[in-house]
């Protein structure tokens, strides 16, 4: 399969003025970007970073109530006015781990991490067949995995709870193990497969003419390029699975639930529970913030399953 | 689940070799193809087979075939209507705003000042929060007319300015689409702001640097070389944008539950409703057929800019 031949691209005729020459299209999304935007970008005025600075803080000020209030009282947390200043405690966490947390968050560990491990182990070799040694009609392949991504959860949600049901696999971390793989599975091959399609083709036909074998062509050649293609791919499987809610609340009772589902039930209880909310809030959001935040440079590629470079 | 492309039938060819060969080929992907079949296609047919039968778990006696009975009642069920038209202002609003908000940052974000870097993390950090924990944080520390951080802060302005007490307005409820909205435009504003961002930064430096000595102002740099640059990104942030959002049931179920009455109900959400409240399964299963067939024709369409985008990438 030819990866080669470049598709026409018509130009839509829009309406409006078009004066000045407009890049070609395919110029947009290249790796001629510019090369440290650091160093070439613009400099912004001084009114320039204080309208950014009062967007991004704008922005950010619910997480940081959210933290805040982690860390007051209960008598401090429900005042009008807010009490920016009170003082700090970090009992609601320890309350936390008292009413129980500690088995959703194990549940939402094991969903997560057994669920990227097996999509990773499924996407790659598939990524594999549809970019190294492709297969024929292996576009079709491609768009297949992701026209599944279109289809509505909640509309495969009462069969997969009557299958479930029926296989006795109610309540059972394993049944979002699968679902979640299901569920990351389109995302992780076209992911793996956009970095699998930068190993030059130059570089593999050499490693083949000098009698290279198969897993020595893929750990010199293909690992080194596709170790941050994992990397990217496994941190957005992780994110998405370990937010999932909706199939996790209704097919989970007590033994499997995950963080998601102890938030809202932890909700139910009576009094005053804000600032203890806003430490299971916290709590169950540190570890996709930790991810997040560690592998920003992965993010934007994850998700854009690989359109972005 | 229904296939969208489906794969057009292969050429046979001639010799064994070749035969094994191609197998050779395809076998690394087979285990992904067939798991993602089996568990996302079968469901389908379930579903097919459960929409044709009246079947309330409350009733368990009247269990049995009706024909197309069920999809009679979806169509003209006023319930469904309005979750259809919900679901439509839900999205689209979701959609655009932060689509506005995403490029206003990341235009923004393009130029250096002091403290680029982690004014970008700490934007990333709304996308990264866990959705239902968003929505909880929204719906009692931020809402709630009592204590949540917006009345407190009116309150607080009000008082300043020496007013007794400021309003104390119910944001769920006087104002639930416009609350719902907000909590999931703070949410995915830093999804667009991150795909726009890297639209602007793979600009061809050369190019703008030629317009801005050949004297075009900063606006007209904008509007006539940057904004067509950017349409790609922009259509593939509303295309995934708009994949995940309309899907959305986490802020529905824990700020809203759908009400009041009927005003925020969405598909997603309606059709759980059918099934774990009414429990409707024959009427839940319609509605689900219904819902991806629609979403089949939306999405012929919005697979067909990917693959436009995906090939020009490829092309490369």
């Amino acid at each position: 399969m030819s990866t080669t031949t470049p598709a026409p691209v018509e130009q839509p005729t829009e309406p409006g003025p078009r004066r000045t020459s407009e890049p070609p299209r395919r110029a947009a999304m290249s790796r001629r970007r510019r090369k440290s935007s650091d160093d070439q970008a613009a400099r912004g005025g001084p009114l320039w970073a204080l309208f950014a600075w009062v967007l991004t803080l704008l922005f950010f000020a619910p997480v940081a109530w959210m933290v805040l209030t982690s860390l007051h009282k209960e008598a401090d947390a429900a005042t009008n006015p807010p009490s920016l200043l009170a003082p700090l405690t970090t009992g609601n966490y320890g309350l936390l781990f008292d009413r129980g947390v500690r088995p959703f968050l194990i549940n939402s560990a094991t969903a997560s991490i057994l669920s990227t491990i097996l999509v990773l182990a499924l996407a790659i070799p598939a990524a594999y067949a549809l970019a190294i040694k492709p297969v024929e009609k292996w576009t079709d392949v491609l768009f297949f995995f992701l026209s599944t991504k279109f289809l509505p959860a909640i509309a495969a949600l009462l069969p997969i709870y009557l299958i479930v049901k029926d296989l006795g696999m109610l309540d059972n971390v394993y049944t979002l193990v699968i679902l979640y793989t299901s569920m990351n599975l389109p995302i992780a091959v076209w992911l793996m497969h956009s970095f699998l399609a930068e190993v030059p083709r130059e570089i593999l036909e050499a490693a083949e003419v000098d009698g290279a074998g198969l897993l020595r062509v893929l750990w010199q050649v293909i690992r080194p390029i596709a170790m941050p293609g994992i990397a990217a791919t496994a941190l957005i499987c992780f994110i998405f699975s370990w937010n999932e809610f909706m199939f996790a609340v209704n097919l989970t009772a007590t033994r499997a639930s995950t963080s998601p589902v102890f938030l809202v039930g932890f909700i139910s209880s009576q009094g005053l529970f804000l600032a203890k909310l806003c430490a299971a809030a916290t709590l169950v959001s540190l570890p996709v913030l930790i991810a997040g935040f560690a592998a920003q440079d992965k993010l934007v590629r994850g998700l854009s399953l690989g359109a972005i470079k | 689940m229904a296939t969208i492309a489906p794969p057009a039938p292969r050429a046979r060819t001639g010799s064994g070799v070749d035969r094994l060969e191609k197998w050779r080929r395809r076998a690394p992907l087979l285990p992904a193809l067939v798991f993602l079949v089996v568990v996302t296609q079968i469901p389908f047919v379930v579903t097919l087979v459960i929409s044709t039968l009246h079947w309330n778990v409350l009733q368990p006696g009247d269990k049995g075939f009706v024909g197309l009975d069920n999809y009679q009642t979806v169509f003209t069920d006023e319930r469904l209507r309005n979750a259809v038209k919900n679901t439509i202002v839900l999205t689209a609003s979701v959609v655009l705003i932060s689509l506005l908000l995403g490029l206003l940052l990341a235009v923004l974000l393009d130029r250096r000042f002091p403290g680029r870097g982690l004014a970008r993390t700490l934007l990333i950090a709304p996308f990264l929060v866990m959705p239902v924990a968003a929505a909880l944080l929204w719906k009692h520390a931020i809402y709630n007319p009592d204590y949540g951080l917006l009345n407190g802060t009116l309150n607080a302005i009000w008082r300043a300015f020496g007013a007794a007490e400021g309003p104390q307005l119910d944001w769920v409820s006087d104002y639930p689409m416009p609350a719902v909205v907000a909590a999931l435009v703070w949410q995915w504003t830093p999804f667009m702001m991150l795909i726009l961002l890297a639209g602007l930064q793979a600009q061809p430096g050369d190019v703008l640097e030629a317009a801005r000595v050949d004297g075009a102002s900063g606006l007209g740099i904008f509007r006539y070389i940057t904004l067509p640059h950017l349409r790609q990104y922009i259509e593939l942030s509303v295309l995934l944008g708009s994949i995940y959002i309309v899907q959305t049931f986490d802020a529905i179920f824990t700020i809203t539950q759908g009400g009041p009455g009927t005003a925020t109900t969405t598909l997603p959400y309606e059709i759980y409703l059918t099934m774990f409240r009414k429990y409707e399964y024959g009427e839940a299963a319609a509605a689900g057929v219904v819902v991806v067939i629609g979403t089949i024709i939306v999405a012929t369409f919005a697979l067909r800019v990917i693959s436009s985008l995906f090939r020009e990438e490829m092309a490369k």
